[in-house]
Order: C-alpha cells, then sequence, then structure tokens
C-alpha cells in the first residue's frame, strides 16, 4: 500500500504547482479523519490497533478521496466523508480486504449526491494563494465566482448535454483559455502525472496491466466512435482518457483487489463496464464525471464476473481434456 | 535432438542455498547404535513383519512383505538381532507411530546372497517384481512404489521416460551430488526403467542451476546416445513430477490421473539409481542420500542406512547454537520434526536444522486483500485466495468446485502472500476435513444400509411366522371341523374370512382352547427334573451348608465397611 502512495506522489507534485497548496491541506484532514475512524473503529472491532494501523489501508483511501475531491471543499465535508467512507463503507462490512465497495468512491458519491453544489466548486487555473484557499476550505469566506470555476466536463454537461443545449464540443472547450488544449489545463499535467505514478506501480507488479488497458482502452473506443459520429455534441478520446478521473480511475482506484474482480478476464470486464459506465455518466448523465458511479456500479458486480470467469485449471484446460500440449 | 521446452505458470525463486551442502563428497554415515525401520514407507498398503524379535537378519533380508501389489518391500538395512516389533513415531505432520522393526546391528553389514540380474534378458514383468521384491519407491519424496508406475495404463505403454534431477527446492542436494558423483550409475539404472517401461525417449530434467550434475550426466550418457539431458529452468518447483512433465512434452495430467494415460512417466534421479542398484548388484533399497544442512557446522550430502535415528545422524553435521528446530524435506514443502529421536525414511531428502536468523519468524497474518500475487505463483493455476475464503469458511463443496484437490502443497502461494497467510496451511484443512467427511459419509452410509437391511430382514421374519401360524391355526382347525365340514376352505380363507358361521367358531375355538390346555398339560409333564431334586443326603447336606455360608456372608456385607485408618 506505501507504493501506492508513492506512486501518488508525482500527481500530487503537479497538483499544488497547478492549483496550489490547498491540496496538501486537504490531504492531511482526510489522513487524520482516515487515521482516526480506522483507530477507533479497530478499537471496537477488538483489532491489532497498531498492526492494522500500518498497513496503510486507510491513508490510500483518505488520499484517495482528498485528490477525486475539490481542493477548496470545505473541511467538514472531507472529514466527514472520509470518516464515512471508513467507518461505514469499509468497517462495517467486515473491515480490510471485506469491503465490497471502493470506500473512497462511497465517500465521493455520497458527497455528490448531497452536497453537489460544493463538490462543482473547482479552483480556477491560477488561483493558487494559499491563504484565500484556506479561507474558502474553512469557510471564512465562501467560493466566489473569481476563484472557482467549472471544470472542461462540467462546462460540456450544462452546455452541451441539457435540452436547451445548442453548443458544440470545440465551441465549449474554446470558450475559455483556461480548459486548455487536451483535457483542461492543469488537469492535463495532472493526468500525465498520474499516468507516471500508474506506470511505475505496474513496473512493480503492484497491479496488471488489465484494468488500466481495459478503462482507458474501451473509454477511448467508445469516445472515438461517438464522436466521429457526432464530433460536436461527442467529445473526443483524447478528451475523455485524460480529462476528470479516468486516469486517477484506471491505476488508482479501479485497480483495488478488495473491491474489484480478481481473474484476469474478470478484470478486462470489470474494468470494461466501468469505462462504459463511466462514458455514458459523462456524455448522458446528471453528474459531470461518472468515473466513481461506473466503479461502484461494477463493484456490485464483481462476485458474478468473478464466478463466471474462473481460469481453467493446470491440466483441466478447454479442448485440452487428454492433457496433449 | 534438442528438446522443445514449455513453460509452466506460476512459480517462485526464492534463495537456493545450494552451496553450502555441495561442497563435499558425499559421505558414508556411521553404523549406529539401532535401526528402527518403519514397515510403511510408500504409498499403498503396509507391508506385513517378517520378522520377530530376538531373531537375527541379514542385510538386505526383507523383513516386510508387500501388501498384495500396492505396496514395497522392506528390507533390514544391516545385520544385526532384532530387538522389538513395535509401534513407534514416524517422521510425519501427523505424528502417528506405526509398526516398525527395530534392530540392533552385529557391526558386520552380512549380506544376504545377493543375485545380480542381467536385466536385458528378463521380461518387463519379472523386472517389476523385483523392484517390488527390493522395496524401490519414488525417492524424491512421494515414495510411490515404482514397479506401479511401470505398469503399462489403459491408454498403452509409456513411450516417454522423464527422469526428474530438477530437484528445485531450496537447501536440498541429494540428487545434485548423486548425479555428480554417480552418473553412471544413475544412467545404468534409466536404462533398466526404459527397458521395463520399453519407452521410446528418456528425457533426464536437471535445473540449470547445477552446471556439475548437467556436465556429469551429459558425460555418462554420451555413449548411450539417446538419453536426452535437458537443463530446465531453475524455477521452483520445476521439479514438481507434474510441472517437469509439462516443461519436458508439454503434456498436462490432471489431478487424479496417472501420467502413463498420457504415455509419460517420471522417475527421480535417485530412484534410478536404486534400480540398478536392486537389480544389477541384488542390493535392495536399504539406504539413501541425505542432505544435512541449514544452521550446522559441517553441512553435506550422507548416504544413510533407513532406519537411522535423526538425532545420530545430525551429530555428523554438528547443528550450531540457535537452531530451534528442525525441518525434513525443504523449506518449502518440508515439515517441522516434533522430535529428532525419528528414524530416517524413504522419504527423507534433508535434515534442515533452521535458526531464528534463517528462516525469520513470519509476521503475523494479515487479512486476505485478494491482491492476485498467490494466483500468480500459483503453478496449478488455480485461485488460491478463493480457495483460502473457501476453506476459511468450510465450504467444502466450493473449494472442491475451485479445484482444491489440484492443489500440489507447493507452498509458492503462502511464499509469495504480503499478508503472511499460511494458505496450505488452510488447504491441508479443508481436503483432510473433506476426506473425513466422506470417510464419515461412507460409515453412515454402511451404517444406514445395514440398519435397513435388518429391518427388512425382521419384517420378513415376522411375515414368516405370522404365515406358519396361520398355517398352522388353519390346519388345526381344519383337523377338528373336519370330519363335520370337510370343505372348511383352505387356509388362506380362514384368514380372510374368520366367521363362516358362529356356532361352528365356537365349537372349532373350544377345541382349540381344549387343544392348547392339552399341549401345556403335555409340556408341564415333560419338564425336565431340577438339579436339586433327587439328591443323595450327602449332596443335600452340603447344598445346606453352602446356603448357610451365602446367608452369612449377606448379613457380613449389610453391615457398613469399618472407617479407613
Amino acid at each position: 500500500m506505501l507504493k501506492v502512495l508513492v506512486a501518488l506522489l508525482p500527481g500530487i507534485a503537479v497538483y499544488v504547482w497547478f492549483f496550489g497548496a490547498a491540496i496538501l491541506v486537504q490531504i492531511a484532514l482526510a489522513s487524520a479523519a482516515a487515521l482516526a475512524g480506522e483507530a477507533a473503529m479497530l478499537r471496537l472491532r477488538g483489532k491489532p490497533v497498531g498492526l492494522f494501523l500500518s498497513d496503510g489501508s486507510a491513508l490510500v483511501t483518505a488520499w484517495l478521496i482528498a485528490l477525486t475531491f475539490p481542493p477548496i471543499t470545505p473541511w467538514w465535508l472531507t472529514v466527514t466523508a472520509t470518516l464515512f467512507a471508513i467507518v461505514v463503507a469499509k468497517h462495517l462490512y467486515g473491515g480490510l480486504g471485506q469491503n465490497p465497495f471502493n470506500p473512497a468512491m462511497v465517500a465521493f458519491c455520497i458527497s455528490i449526491i448531497a452536497f453537489p453544489a460544493l463538490m462543482s466548486q473547482w479552483p480556477a487555473v491560477g488561483f493558487t494563494d494559499f491563504t484565500a484557499q484556506m479561507a474558502v476550505v474553512f469557510q471564512s469566506q465562501s467560493a466566489q465566482d473569481a476563484v472557482t470555476m467549472a471544470t472542461p466536463l462540467d462546462a460540456l454537461r450544462t452546455q452541451l448535454h441539457t435540452p436547451e443545449a445548442r453548443a458544440t464540443v470545440a465551441g465549449v472547450l474554446g470558450s475559455h483559455a483556461s480548459f486548455g488544449n487536451i483535457g483542461g489545463k492543469g488537469w492535463e499535467w495532472i493526468a500525465l502525472a498520474y499516468l507516471a505514478g500508474g506506470l511505475w506501480l505496474l513496473q512493480q507488479r503492484i497491479i496488471t496491466w488489465h484494468v488500466p488497458v481495459a478503462f482507458l482502452g474501451v473509454l477511448a473506443l467508445i469516445a472515438t466512435g461517438f464522436s466521429l459520429a457526432n464530433p460536436e455534441r461527442y467529445a473526443g478520446p483524447v478528451f475523455h482518457v485524460i480529462t476528470g478521473g479516468a486516469m486517477l480511475g484506471a491505476f488508482f482506484i479501479a485497480t483495488d483487489p478488495v473491491s474489484g474482480a480478481t481473474t484476469p478476464r474478470g478484470k478486462l470486464i470489470f474494468a470494461a463496464g466501468a469505462a462504459l459506465l463511466t462514458w455514458i455518466i459523462r456524455s448522458f448523465g446528471a453528474y459531470p464525471d461518472g468515473m466513481a458511479f461506473g466503479v461502484l456500479l461494477m463493484n456490485l458486480c464483481v462476485p458474478l464476473i468473478d464466478m463466471g470467469t474462473q481460469p481453467p485449471v493446470f491440466g483441466h484446460k478447454d479442448g485440452n481434456k487428454e492433457g496433449k500440449p | 535432438m534438442i528438446a522443445t521446452l514449455f513453460k509452466f505458470k506460476g512459480g517462485v525463486k526464492p534463495a537456493s542455498h545450494k552451496d553450502e551442502s555441495t561442497q563435499a563428497p558425499i559421505a558414508r554415515a556411521p553404523l549406529p547404535s539401532r535401526l528402527v525401520v518403519p514397515l510403511r514407507q510408500s504409498a499403498g498398503g503396509t507391508p506385513q513383519p517378517l520378522v520377530a524379535a530376538g531373531q537375527k537378519v541379514l542385510k538386505g533380508e526383507r523383513i516386510g512383505a508387500p501388501e498384495g501389489n500396492f505396496s514395497a518391500a522392506i528390507h533390514a538395512p544391516t545385520s544385526g538381532s532384532v530387538l522389538a516389533v513395535e509401534h513407534r513415531t514416524l517422521p510425519h505432520p501427523s505424528g502417528l507411530s506405526a509398526l516398525c522393526v527395530v534392530i540392533e546391528p552385529d557391526g558386520e553389514e552380512r549380506w544376504i546372497e545377493r543375485t545380480p540380474v542381467s536385466y536385458a534378458a528378463e521380461s518387463p514383468d519379472a523386472l517389476r517384481d523385483l523392484l517390488r521384491d527390493s522395496g524401490i519407491v519414488g525417492l524424491g519424496g512421494a515414495t510411490f512404489p515404482s514397479h506401479l508406475k511401470l505398469k503399462p495404463g489403459a491408454a498403452g505403454r509409456i513411450s516417454t521416460l522423464i527422469i526428474n534431477g530438477a530437484e528445485c527446492e531450496p537447501w536440498i542436494t541429494c540428487d545434485d551430488l548423486l548425479m555428480r558423483e554417480r552418473a553412471g550409475e544413475i544412467v545404468r539404472g534409466i536404462a533398466i526403467l526404459r527397458h521395463i517401461a520399453s519407452a521410446d525417449r528418456v528425457l533426464v530434467g536437471i535445473e540449470d542451476n547445477k552446471p556439475q550434475a548437467i556436465a556429469a550426466m551429459l558425460a555418462a550418457t554420451a555413449q548411450s546416445g539417446d538419453i536426452e539431458v535437458v537443463p530446465v529452468p531453475a524455477r521452483y518447483p520445476a521439479g514438481g513430477e507434474k510441472q517437469l512433465i509439462r516443461v519436458l512434452t508439454g503434456i498436462e495430467i490432471p489431478y487424479g490421473r496417472f501420467g502413463t494415460e498420457f504415455g509419460v512417466q517420471c522417475f527421480n534421479v535417485g530412484t534410478a539409481w536404486s534400480v540398478h542398484r536392486a537389480v544389477e548388484l541384488g542390493e535392495p533399497l536399504v539406504s539413501r542420500i541425505v542432505t544435512l544442512t541449514g544452521n550446522v557446522e559441517r553441512p553435506g550430502n550422507f548416504e544413510v542406512l533407513i532406519g537411522t535415528p535423526i538425532d545420530e545422524l545430525l551429530m555428523l553435521a554438528a547443528p550450531k547454537a540457535g537452531t530451534d528446530r528442525f525441518i525434513m524435506g525443504g523449506p518449502m514443502m518440508g515439515f517441522t520434526l516434533a522430535r529428532t529421536d525419528l528414524p530416517v525414511t524413504k522419504a527423507a531428502n534433508c535434515i534442515l536444522a533452521a535458526s531464528p536468523s534463517l528462516f525469520p519468524p513470519q509476521g503475523p497474518e494479515m487479512p486476505c486483500i485478494r491482491c492476485g500475487a498467490c494466483t500468480r505463483a500459483c503453478p496449478a493455476e488455480l485461485q488460491p485466495h478463493e480457495l483460502y475464503w473457501f476453506s476459511r469458511a468450510k465450504n467444502f463443496g466450493k473449494a472442491q468446485e475451485y479445484g482444491i484437490f489440484d492443489c500440489i502443497e507447493c507452498g509458492c502461494c503462502a511464499y509469495v502472500c504480503p499478508s503472511n497467510i499460511r494458505l496450505v496451511d488452510y488447504y491441508r484443512f479443508a481436503k483432510t476435513s473433506m476426506r473425513a467427511l466422506e470417510r464419515e459419509k461412507a460409515a453412515s452410509d454402511a451404517a444406514r444400509v445395514r440398519f435397513e437391511f435388518r429391518n427388512q430382514r425382521e419384517e420378513r421374519e415376522k411375515a414368516e411366522k405370522t404365515a406358519r401360524l396361520a398355517a398352522k391355526t388353519a390346519a388345526a382347525r381344519q383337523a377338528i371341523a373336519g370330519a363335520g365340514k370337510p370343505a372348511a376352505a383352505a387356509p388362506a380363507q380362514v384368514a380372510a374370512e374368520p366367521a363362516p358361521a358362529l356356532p361352528q367358531l365356537d365349537e372349532a375355538k373350544k377345541a382349540l382352547i381344549a387343544a392348547a390346555i392339552e399341549r401345556a398339560r403335555a409340556q408341564k409333564e415333560g419338564v425336565q427334573p431340577k438339579n436339586i431334586d433327587n439328591l443323595t443326603p450327602e449332596k443335600q447336606a452340603e447344598i445346606r451348608e453352602i446356603e448357610a455360608r451365602r446367608v452369612k456372608v449377606r448379613e457380613i456385607a449389610k453391615t457398613p465397611p469399618e472407617e479407613p485408618v
């Protein structure tokens, strides 16, 4: 788990570069809440607290929450969401190794459903004034339009995918200088840093290629098809892969072994399903990004997927009943 | 011909630790003070003892007869006298005891008359019997009787013979040293095996981390040309029978099937060596090479008589301070010996002295996070984490469905598990539980069949009795009422229609009762006199005396016993 944290560091560094140090405060808040919640639950459940705290799983959940929430989320929302993830989504389901749903994504979905406005309050690029950010986080001052802006995905949703929308993809993305050329200024660099960290995890054999390749591949494939058919209405593959939570999700969230599928074919199906749901929610849903919902919905299917994709055992391969090569 | 190599999935690469014990040549272990030879040393039945306490035996004399065709004979490892034939604890994870022959060596090592056989002139059947009677079993650790493996299968003969010199377990080097030093004898044994199986092809698989053994075997097979020595990539468990067969031939043998069914069979190099000794020297299997290594002063390989107490053997290697336990076998598949006064058996390839510095204690077991490391390491291509869940939950049906019996218990999964879960222990638990349940079920099935049969029999007997009675009654009625009513009907009709006419029935009843009274009177008269009737006066006096004594004793018994002082 510590290697997962290390692999997130490049992404966090780029995050700080573009959006200021607020994310570090969020990480600290979430980490503290996660460790406190974890310790309390372990004590209640009569488990050795020190041993289980040192496995790093609570910290991974905390960091993923911090990285998927807007960096200027009010402190109480980050803390509450993290506690919910650890106490309810993790420990009430049996703790480490037993939770059917990805705790960080449970926290994200609960929060975006309960506080859609706060969860859409993304800082504008260049708004890196730490004091001003802290004022928003600790709510001595409410977020002002000057310092927040819609993410490209959000802009696409409101301007394209609502019934009265008349804009085009190119029009929306070109409307704001800070949307950048690919996936949103700043965001595209963060995504690339996540990609680097994810590739390192692959090289370290912490994760296998199946989930990232299937997730990003299917997302790109669907986006390509639809954007070729109707480029004005649907964004292209590069945009989809590099924007929002796609890259983080592909390497760090959908790869969670506990709540994901375990067989090689199962992983491909799981990730492909999550990617399909992500694209559908992004393109037609009420929420800007669908990665968290996609992962949670596929978490539901994991037992079925695993059951149906058991690979053949040595000596019992199909078409190899006689053991011939 | 260069063999194409196949790959098996999974496997791990633990540190080999082979060099420690390969520095010295194989040494002959001195004669121990006592030999304890277990009679059951192979899969199959338990040989019956052929000797009794006090008997003198010669080296190589048969002391255990193979039970049927399914086990191999047991021989006296040296000459001496039998001290006892009794139950002793075996070097086995279960710690169970079994019948052993305890021999005190006389120090003379006098052999039985050895009759070398020229194998080329013998029929395969005769040679198979010879192997059985020479106690040849697989020395790789499974100790499966070799003559059974050489039997032609349903699918025909063994076309490819695999000789296993892979020795993939860390620390163990007995096969390595044997190949280095006695390659010629091994090759002679291979020739015999090949003759018995009439195999077309012989492949000797040796892990490529044993260059000296490979060179020796290549030199020894140079003349015989058609035996291929194939270096295989060193990766545990490349020496697993199924894995080696897969690597050398591409054939996968599923659980529960014999290699012979697929035209392939595998023998350990040590087995080949003992086949040569048994056939061409007439020496049955009474010794084997054992690696002594780990935390010891003088690691090495020793030729050890079967039955040698492990503690006496260990003195040769001199375990160092800090040794906290001894493992029989390697660190991956071996087991910790509960005590060291147990005998070396045909399965004992290595005694490993373990210390906390060589084998640091494992961390505490953490929850499984389904990371899949075990799946990638499993050479049987199972889903170890799923088997773990099922075993833990005692969901044995599911465990079986997911192939738990295909598990070869190589320990790769536990080796790679980041949560330190002793996975193999869970599988062993599930397997033994399942076997126990099966035995229980078989027993209860048998009991049920017995019970049902008994019920059936009782019912049948009851029915028969009723029929007999009915017949008797009818016959009696007929006899009585016969005079007046000759057509009083068959007994069946009497039973079915009990009231043809009331007055007649009353008549018949009275007659029946009268007959019964008559029978009872006759019986009473016929009763034998009691044994106290018609006695002589002396006898009667004696009986009275006895009765008086009895009354006295009863009275004494009634009075409460005195308080103990």
